[in-house]
Parts: structure tokens; sequence; C-alpha cells
């Protein structure tokens, strides 16, 4: 836990440093962005990451390509749903050994914005919930996908390489041309996490950020129930 | 409890030749038909790759039959894969439904409330698990520090919690020792016969069906190759007995009417006379043998339930080739 709060610190001070560098070049300010602003973006997204777990453990993946998804198959329960309760659970504890700890970092040691209202802190958490919710999605979506492809850390690997680049945590989406902004707010992929980050900064309405992302949650919710119902009635389960 | 009509499962498997792709369609279940009573107990037998597993998941719910007709407690297991799952129990000896880092009496709590059991039942029924079994001092133990035979233990309390009317044992006794094996054996018979639970167990230790299950299916490449009580498929699969003597001093077999083969041993000491059941008693045979010599000792051996079995595949075999 020390190691994981070190590490995501130390990457933090890094996204920081450069951010900052590249904001001084251009004037103090890109796109809706200052300094300030910036270093928030930062520390939430740090804190988001553990949070809302972009990157999983691939472990139903596992079961399904030993087996082992059986057991979990022929319980009394909704195998997604159980799954999402779980999820959720975690994200409890992660939001005090992960979210909590590099915003309270940030908030002390660097120049920080604050909500502008109250409300944001609320609806702030709220959208870091379904922000889990989405996440939760799509990984249960590339871990079942081995029901098909057996070996998906192809799969997995891409998603890895790409999703933070897609969910703005590379750089804000914003920072990104027109065109591909655009795009990008089309898909799933913001409501993971530059959507709570933008409730918090004010960047945006946040009603209507928090609707975007409660229908994200819903159809990729939809599309993994669909999809296991599919895997278990025509795909096969491995081993004997 | 379980009804099963002209069952068939096909897979397509891939044989690629460089970059083509070519797929051949084998059959694990090839038109299997039978019908378990409530109460009853089963051995589902076969080598590996008979088409056991397969049956196993069909009956669950977890695979879908390409054609054929299945109920299970009333229901068709896979589409009503979750309600069926509330009502039977599943055991796999070689995968685990509990939680492999929390303590045995968590993953029983979790099970609780996934199968929504009573306080009251729930407490009713892992008390007389943990005492039959002996789990008192493992209750706090984390799963994974468990031996394997500690752990299937914790296995058949996890299926029993609910209290199901049907229970699966896809090979409960795989891996495990003498004791523990003997121990799970008599745990199983007692629920059988006093709770009423019926047994579905697939083995390949024989034991397992010897002790535990009256009646006995035999299964290969897909087909039912025999059903029936174990003392009858005996009888019909091999209709040889072997009385088995010891005499006080090294001499010739006896010469006995109805005996249809002999094989000497330790230098005359050891006589194995095979007679056939249908023609000859035992004590017949014996009130003879005493008549003409001294004898030390003696048994009547029954043929091996391996010898059975073997000598079933042997005739399916026979008439594949005749075919």
């Amino acid at each position: 836990m020390l190691a994981g709060m070190t590490t995501n610190v130390v990457f933090g001070l890094l996204r920081v440093a450069i951010l900052v560098a590249a904001l001084k070049a251009a004037n103090g300010e890109i796109a809706d962005y200052t300094v300030a602003a910036a270093n928030t973006y930062v520390w939430i997204g740090q804190g988001l990451l553990g949070f809302i777990l972009l990157w999983g453990t691939n472990e139903l993946a596992e079961r399904v390509r030993s087996g082992d998804v059986v057991v979990d198959l022929y319980r009394p329960w909704n195998l997604q749903g159980a799954l999402l309760a779980e999820d959720v659970g975690r994200g409890g504890y992660a939001f005090l050994t992960r979210l909590a700890p590099p915003m309270v970092f940030g908030m002390l040691l660097f120049p920080f914005q604050f909500p502008a209202t109250a409300v944001q802190w609320p609806l702030f958490l709220v959208s870091a919930l379904i922000a889990l919710v989405i996440s939760f999605g799509f990984r249960f979506l590339i871990d079942i996908s081995s029901f098909w492809l057996i070996d998906n850390r192809g799969l997995y690997g891409f998603w890895n390489v790409s999703s933070g680049l897609l969910c703005g945590l590379t750089v804000p989406i914003s920072f990104f041309p027109e065109w591909a902004r655009e795009v990008l707010w089309l898909t799933p992929f913001p409501a993971v996490l530059q959507a709570p980050i933008d409730v918090f900064l004010g960047h945006g309405d946040p009603v209507k950020l928090l609707l975007l992302q409660a229908f994200w949650a819903v159809v990729i919710l939809a599309i993994g129930h669909l999809t296991l119902q599919r895997a278990v009635r025509k795909v096969v389960v491995q081993g004997g | 409890m379980i009804e099963v009509r002209e069952l068939r499962r096909e897979f397509k498997v891939a044989t690629s030749k460089g970059l083509r792709r070519n797929y051949k369609t084998v059959t694990a279940v090839d038109g299997v038909t039978f019908e378990v009573q409530a109460g009853e107990a089963v051995g589902y037998v076969g080598p590996n790759g008979a088409g056991k597993s397969t049956t196993i998941k069909m009956l669950t719910g977890i695979l879908v039959p390409t054609s054929g007709h299945i109920t299970v407690d009333g229901v068709d297991p896979s589409r009503q894969r979750r309600d069926l799952a509330k009502r039977i129990g599943v055991v796999f000896g070689q995968r685990s439904q509990l939680w492999w880092d929390l303590p045995l009496r968590d993953s029983f709590d979790l099970l609780r409330s996934i199968y929504r059991v009573s306080a009251e039942d729930y407490r009713k029924r892992l008390d007389e698990c943990v005492e039959l079994l002996g789990l008192q001092e493992l209750l706090i133990t984390p799963v994974r520090q468990l031996s394997l035979g500690q752990r299937m233990r914790g296995e058949i309390t996890a299926a029993l919690l609910h209290a199901p009317e049907l229970l699966v044992l896809d090979e409960p006794t795989i891996g495990l020792d003498l004791e523990s094996k003997e121990r799970l054996r008599e745990f199983l018979a007692d629920i059988n016969t006093r709770r009423g639970t019926t047994l579905l167990l697939t083995t390949h230790d024989l034991d397992d069906i010897e002790r535990l299950c009256p009646r006995l299916m035999v299964i290969d490449h897909g087909r039912v190759l025999a059903d029936g009580p174990l003392d009858e498929l005996r009888a019909e699969v091999t209709p040889d007995r072997e009385l088995v003597i010891d005499l006080r001093e090294p001499g010739p077999a006896p010469d006995v009417p109805g005996v249809t083969a002999v094989r000497s041993e330790a230098n005359g000491l050891r006589h194995h006379l095979t007679f056939r059941r249908a023609e000859t008693t035992a004590a017949q045979l014996i009130t003879q043998v005493v008549r003409q010599v001294e004898v030390h000792d003696l048994a009547v051996v029954e043929p091996e339930i391996d010898d059975v079995i073997r000598k079933l595949y042997q005739r399916q075999l026979d008439q594949d080739v005749r075919r």
C-alpha cells in the first residue's frame, strides 16, 4: 500500500512538472487550464486512477482460460452484478488509500483549484463512483473476451496502453485538436476519468456530465450482460 | 430428480494446417439417456474423455446441449441456470468454490448471503457439517493454508449450506489419501441415507462406487455402456467367480465338478478354482472340496470392479469392431 502511494505520488510530481512547464511555455494557460487547474487535474487524476482501477488484474480472464469460471457460473447470482458489487467495495477501500491521499497531498503542497460551489464536492463523488462503474464495465468486457480469444493478453495490453490517452489521463482532453476532442466526447472513454475531473474543476455543466456518465454506465453494463449471456450459451467452458 | 433423453453435445475442434483452418466435429456426448430418482446415489464412471464432465456441465446448465432433453429437479438447466443453482450443490474435485485468501468461515458466510440462507438454517447446517467433518479448528484458517483433504471437507460443506436435494460431485476424492477418502465417503453415505440427498458422482476411484453407489453407470465415447446395480453388472459381464483355497500340505488341486479352470501357485499350497455363478454355488463347491483335501483357509472372490468395467469397455470395443 505504501509502495503504491509512493509510486503514485512520484508519477504525480513528474506529470505536474511536465504539464506546468508546458503551461509556462504557453504563457500560463492552455485551453481552460491554468497552473492551479493543471495541478488539480494531475492530483485528482492520480487519485482516480487507483479508485476506478483503470488497469485491472485480468483475474477473471485467467479464470476463463483455466476453466475455473464454471464455479462462478453455477452460482445463483448475476456474475457481472456480483463482481461489480465486489469492485464497488474495493472502491470504498481505495477511496481512503488511493483517492484521498494524492488529492490531499496536492491541496497542501501545490497551487490547487478548489470547487467554486460547495455542491461540486458531492457531485464529484457521484461522478467518481459512476466512473468506477464504467471502468469496471470496460474491464469486465476485456476479461470475458477470453471466452472467445482464450488468451486476451493482447487486448488487455492494448487497453492498458491506449486507455490513458483516450480517457484524459495523459493530457486533458481539451488539449486535443478540436476534431479529436469532438470524436472522443462521443465515446465512453472521457466518462471514465476526464468527466469527474471536469465536475471538480467546474469545466462544463456538471449535471450534463453526470447524465452522460450515467448513460455510458448503463450502456456498457448492458453490453457486458448480453456478451456474458452469449458467451455462456455459445462458447465452451475450458477444462475437463 | 434427473431426466436425460438422447442427450448430445458436439464440439468444433480446429485442425490447423499452415494458414488454413479447418474444423472437425467431435461428439463428446452421443445420445445419452438415463433417469435418476430422488434419493438415489449413482456413480458415473468412464475413462478420461468419455464425456463425464461434459454431461455434468450440461446437467448444471453451464453447457448447452447440441440436442436432446434434460430436466433436473423439474427445470431445464441451461435456461434456468440460476434458479437451478439454488437447489443443487456442485463439488468439483479439481476446482475450488472457496475464497482462496479468506478463512473458511468467511467463505461460508459469503455463500450464505449468495444463496440467501436464513441465519437459523445456516447455523444448524454448518454446525452439523463442522461436527461430522471435523472442521472446528479449521474455520479460522485461510483456505490457502488448508491441505487438500481439509479443503475438500470445506468444499463439501460449502455445497451443502443451502441444503440442496441433489449433490453433483465431479471426482470428489481425487488426490486424497486413504483416510481422507474414507472420511468423505462415510459423510456422503450418511447424508444420502439420512437426509435423502440425491448423489451423482463421477470418479476414477472405484472404491467410491463400491462404498457409496448402489447404482453404476458406465460411459465411454459418449455412450452409456451399462447402467444398473453393481452386483447385476458384475453377474452380467463376468459370469465367473473364484474360490481360493489354501491347503495344509502342498498337493494337487481337488477335482471337483463345476470348476471350469484351475490355477495353482505357491508350489501347490494355493489353488484358484474358477466356476460359473449360474451353474454352481459356492456352498456346493466348498462341500466337495473339503471332502477331498484338507483345507487351511478359503475365500470366495468376486471379480474386482475394475475388471467389470474393463470387460464392459472390451465388450463395447468388440461390438464396434464387428459393426
